[in-house]
């Protein structure tokens, strides 16, 4: 993209992307609150949920808990630039991985036991999802020759016909991703877990918050890493996007939270058949 | 106005009580209370909480087990008591080891009275208890000034 182009992108991208992800964790909510029987809270109230944050009372444990936590918000921003930037992909994905970092170390910082066992499920988390993102990168680089995403976006045939095991195996850590049960274990959405909260037990008020906004990113992000899988087409891409989520919903709600052991095992597992077998295919052809 | 009162988050306390009450929350998270229609959530985390519910009496066991979860919450909360046991003792009143109501230890901002207390009393207590945290919100400004 020219220069004035990615600006503009990366403008919308921190404006809107907030929008869009609370709205998708509101419709989240409803639709999930639907399954199980129940009228469900408002769509907004996500909204409703991080301005009251705001106005909480501002305890913390440790004082550098607060700068670390706000790089986690700041690099999750920074992956989402450089994506929808068009820039490269493999940097956005290293830029993600960092804000994961910074988050792990806010919950170590607070000495809390909750914290320790939430950020030390995190890294297990991020071992059982990594190995798959990345085979998700080299595939689409064997196929377009790029790990520009404006030369993947624009590669002239959608990639989900090349990468049907890559697509799935995403599909599979995306669950993980967007913590998800069964993968839920560092932290869950829903209130009540054996570690009380995990990661995010110490946070209280604007840090919980800053967390909160940082996943509406992060989710925006990873739907436009599933929109890649589709491109030529913005609004089939999307469309799919939404499907795609709305799986993850139905996935959530019907599964209990498995152990970390299973997690890791099933994770390696998967990006094993469904990623390596992708591309040694490609490579055989 | 803050959004206090649209996203009222919970944690709930099982003192002493004879589970009688704590069923009782608990049906209000249910497909036929779902309170979660007004953005309240049974959160689990006193550092994330704005509301505290209380069932069941204060003993010398758990006395000061209430005084740290209301330690840890964050500016404005409000406390919920919630049948006879939190309120007042109940039938355990005269009991050896039972001190009586939650108000021994902290300040309870709402009484939800009923044993158990009926589903639409809690709910009613806890919309009550909103209006406690919207008036506490404005006067914790006013300290801070
Ligand atoms: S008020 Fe009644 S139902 Fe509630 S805890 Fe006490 S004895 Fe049990």
């Amino acid at each position: 993209m020219s220069g004035m182009n990615s600006w503009i992108a990366v403008i919308l991208y921190i404006v809107l992307a907030p929008i869009i992800g609370g709205l998708i964790a509101g419709v989240d909510r409803k639709i999930s609150a639907r399954m199980q029987g129940r009228f469900g809270p408002p769509l907004l109230q996500p909204f409703y949920d991080v301005f009251k944050l705001m106005s909480k009372q501002n305890i913390v444990v440790n004082k550098h808990q607060k700068f670390y936590v706000l790089c986690f918000l700041i690099f999750v921003i920074i992956t989402g630039c450089i994506f929808f930037s068009g820039g490269d992909l493999l940097l956005a994905i290293f830029a993600l991985t960092l804000g994961s970092v910074f988050l792990i170390i806010a919950a170590y910082s607070t000495y809390s036991p909750y914290a320790y066992i939430g950020a030390e499920r995190e890294m297990l988390q991020m071992m059982a999802y990594e190995p798959m993102v990345i085979l998700t990168i080299v595939g689409m680089y064997m196929v377009t020759k790029s790990f520009n995403v404006l030369d993947i976006f624009t590669y002239n045939q959608p990639l989900i016909y090349t990468l049907p095991g890559i697509f799935l195996g995403f599909l599979f850590i995306l669950t993980i991703k967007f913590r998800k049960s069964p993968f839920d274990i560092s932290m869950s959405h829903h209130a009540h877990q054996e570690i009380v909260r995990g990661v995010i037990t110490e946070f209280s008020g604007k840090e919980l918050a800053y967390v909160e906004i940082a996943h509406w990113y992060e989710n925006v992000f990873l739907l436009g890493i599933v929109c890649l899988f589709f491109a030529t087409n913005w609004a089939i891409a999307i469309a799919l996007a939404a499907v795609t989520y709305l799986l993850e919903i139905f996935i959530d709600n019907n599964n209990s939270r498995l152990k970390w052991q299973s997690t890791l095992g099933s994770a390696w597992i998967v990006a094993l058949i469904l990623g390596v077998g992708n591309i040694a295919f490609l490579a055989l052809r | 106005m803050s959004y206090l009162p649209k996203s009222p988050w919970l944690v709930h306390y099982d003192a002493s009580s004879c589970n009688g009450c704590d069923i009782e929350v608990l049906a209000c998270l249910t497909p036929l209370y779902d309170v979660e229609r007004f953005g309240v959530l049974n959160i689990g985390n006193p550092k994330h909480a704005d509301i505290f519910v209380v069932t069941g009496s204060v003993n010398e066991q758990n006395k000061s087990v209430i005084q740290n979860i209301y330690n840890q919450m964050a500016e404005p909360k409000v406390v919920v008591a919630i049948g006879a046991c939190a309120t007042s003792g109940g039938i355990f009143r005269e009991c050896y080891n039972v001190q009586g109501g939650v108000d021994k230890v902290i300040p309870v901002d709402v009484y939800v009275p009923g044993c158990a207390a009926r589903p639409e009393a809690i709910i009613d207590g806890v919309v009550q208890a909103l209006g406690v945290l919207e008036e506490k919100y404005k006067n914790m400004g006013k300290v801070a000034k």
